[in-house]
């Protein structure tokens, strides 16, 4: 049963990455737009350069990569490709190709993303917990109300107003940017500091939307709990408060959150690549948000890609964890 | 006189109303305690109020548009939201753009919620085949984020044609499937019901008890469904906009944000442009979800013991 539990889901998420994989070949080959002449008629517009042989060039591009062989071979060499991780070269800074791209993009998104969606996690579950808890200050049940405000917003807006009433009006922190003009990357402490500085708006857009998600889920399992008879138990029995809320009742609660977790990680990886846009962060919103505006379709493509596949990986990694979280659940026969 | 008849077994229509108060009553009563739905319809409303009187009064045809007044001028008595860098006049933007925006949501809610409706009408009041296949495609396509494969089919539509209903249509695509899913469970538990059955046993045909037993059962739930749906229209298009995707030539609200951020409007201190835009999201996002909240309230009793 385990095996077989786990084989469907391996077998469901291969679908869900070969479908994605499909939609992302097909659509853009469904329109007349050719990226190569684009981006030689952007080229054009902007240089002046623009030779006699341009229609050879065009072709002899499209040659190289395969965009002159049969739909089927190419949708069947693109796939390959994808297993082999290989997501196809960059239009605008050609020599490099999209894979290469997205991982020298990867740290800042990875970093940033984890940070907050843990912050995020930890902290607006407990809030929720303890909303739900009767002996908790009052206090505690008033932040509901804005936290589901909070949610309703998206975190580009949220960073747009941080930026404004934070570094625009107070001048507290930068605007944007990973790191201070004219500085150059390198693993000193002082450089380290100055991009975390600038990371905080950023994390703090990203926290606040999606605090109230977990904060009113929680507050909702915790409503449930409260009149089980194991917690009324546990009462009678005169533990200690604190024991009661962290063993009897956060526990039992927080395991519908985790299955939450893989859900999230869509609606987390999305708005991520729009906060980091917006903040012109050089992870991989920021790689996409460039790529959109110089046309570089296959940069598109193959970060979409890679996000579906890496939300793929994350929601199958919550599989394999759960069990160890909740005992109940096994994935074995009897 | 009435007081007898009141005691006797046959009550008169007159007695009735003496015990129950009118439906306007009970309406204003039970919106008394529904905060969330009668403040997120205010705030719709004063939406409303603003676009159709702000258009009545200010020529949006023109002001709404680039050179039509005095570039970068902050919020004063002749511009009350300032102008922007390109010569609009923010106030007529804002009336155009939330007017469009909303179009945008309620195409989109519509045809998810429409489409949504039908599939897990099938799907469920049908079973077998019919129900593997929907089930299976939803199932596999509600992981991927929609919002990717939006960005790249608004990538491969040439730019320049793209206007507000393509773009309705284009967020529109993978709107159904959290609708499908909603509306099959929903019927799954319906169909089961007593009333069904006997609706069934007393002969109607399967149309007819899904439009005079089931649907109007549905109600409450399809109309949270199509809030959600309106919101998810404008949550994505939003995206799509703030990414340089949307219908450039128009004032949309998410175009106006990603106009101001090309021009590092708040570097050099033109604060009111991205500003007005980005309340005016918020107001809208906060009004659906509250309305949400009130109607999930309306059609779940349980949600309200627990308050």
């Amino acid at each position: 049963m385990r095996l077989g539990y786990l084989v469907r889901r391996i077998l469901f998420l291969i679908a869900v990455v070969w479908v994605a994989a499909t939609i992302v070949f097909f659509i853009p080959r469904l329109s007349a737009r050719n990226p190569i002449r684009e981006r030689f008629a952007e080229i054009a517009r902007s240089t002046g350069f623009a030779p006699k042989d341009l229609e050879q060039i065009i072709a002899a591009y499209e040659v190289k990569f395969g965009l002159d062989k049969p739909l089927l071979q190419q949708y069947v060499e693109y796939m390959s490709g994808v297993l082999r991780g290989d997501l196809g070269p960059s239009l605008t800074r050609f020599p490099k190709t999209v894979l290469e791209l997205i991982l020298s993009a990867l740290p800042w998104t990875i970093v940033l993303l984890m940070l907050t969606t843990l912050i995020s996690f930890v902290l607006g579950n407990l809030l929720g917990a303890l909303a739900s808890w009767p002996r908790s200050p009052k206090f505690v049940k008033g932040l509901m109300a804005p936290l589901m405000m909070l949610q309703a917003v998206p975190a580009y807006l949220l960073g747009l107003l941080l930026i404004f009433f934070i570094a625009f009006r107070l001048k507290l922190l930068p605007m944007g940017g990973a790191y201070s003009q004219g500085v150059t990357p390198s693993l000193t402490l002082e450089f380290i500091l100055d991009a975390a500085r600038h990371q905080i708006l950023p994390a703090i857009s990203l926290i606040l939307a999606s605090l109230g998600f977990w904060a009113l889920g929680m507050r909702g399992m915790g409503i449930t709990i409260q009149g089980e008879d194991y917690v009324n138990f546990a009462e009678h029995k005169g533990l200690h408060p604190r024991t009661i809320f962290t063993q009897y009742y956060v526990r039992n609660a927080l395991l519908p959150q985790v299955t939450g977790l893989a859900l999230a990680f869509g609606s987390v990886i999305v708005s991520g690549v729009l906060v980091e846009q917006l903040y012109g962060l050089p992870g991989l919103g920021g790689l996409l948000g460039d790529a959109i505006l110089k046309n570089d379709y296959f940069v598109i493509y193959g970060i979409t890609l890679f996000v579906i596949l890496s939300i793929a990986i994350l929601m199958f990694l919550v599989d394999l964890i759960y069990p160890l979280l909740d005992p109940r659940i096994r994935y074995e026969s009897r | 006189m009435t007081q007898i008849a009141a005691v006797g077994p046959k009550p008169d229509a007159q007695e009735i109303r003496y015990e129950q108060p009118s439906r306007l009553t009970l309406t204003w009563r039970y919106l008394r305690r529904n905060k969330s739905l009668v403040l997120g319809l205010a705030i719709v409303i004063a939406l409303t109020l603003f676009t159709v009187i702000g258009s009545l009064t200010i020529d949006t045809e023109k002001r709404a548009y680039p050179l039509a007044v005095k570039p970068k001028q902050p919020p004063s008595a002749e511009y009350p939201l300032g102008t922007d860098f390109f010569g609009r006049d923010l106030l007529a933007v804002m009336v155009r753009g939330i007017w469009q925006t909303a179009v945008i949501g309620l195409i989109a809610g519509a045809i998810g919620t429409g489409v949504g409706v039908i599939l897990g009408f099938l799907s469920a009041y049908y079973g077998g085949a019919v129900d593997t296949i929907i089930r299976a495609i939803t199932e596999v396509l509600l992981p991927i984020p929609a919002f990717l494969i939006l960005v790249i089919i608004a990538g491969s539509i040439d730019r320049k044609s793209v206007t507000i209903y393509t773009m309705a249509l284009i967020v529109s695509l993978l709107a159904w499937m959290g609708p499908t899913r909603v509306m099959r469970a929903q019927v799954l538990t319906l169909k089961e019901r007593l009333f069904v059955n006997v609706a069934r046993l007393s002969g109607m045909s399967n149309l007819e008890i899904v439009f005079k037993e089931i649907l109007p059962n549905m109600l409450p739930f399809i109309l949270a469904a199509f809030v959600s749906g309106v919101f998810a229209g404008i949550f994505a298009s939003f995206g799509l906009s703030v990414l340089g995707l949307g219908p450039l030539r128009e004032p949309l609200i998410g175009n106006t944000i990603w106009f101001a951020q090309q021009q590092a409007a708040f570097f050099n201190g033109w604060w009111w442009w991205p500003l007005w835009p980005s309340l005016a999201l918020v107001l809208i996002f906060v009004s659906l979800t509250l309305i949400n909240v009130g109607l999930d309230e309306l059609a779940n009793p349980r949600v309200r013991r627990t308050e």
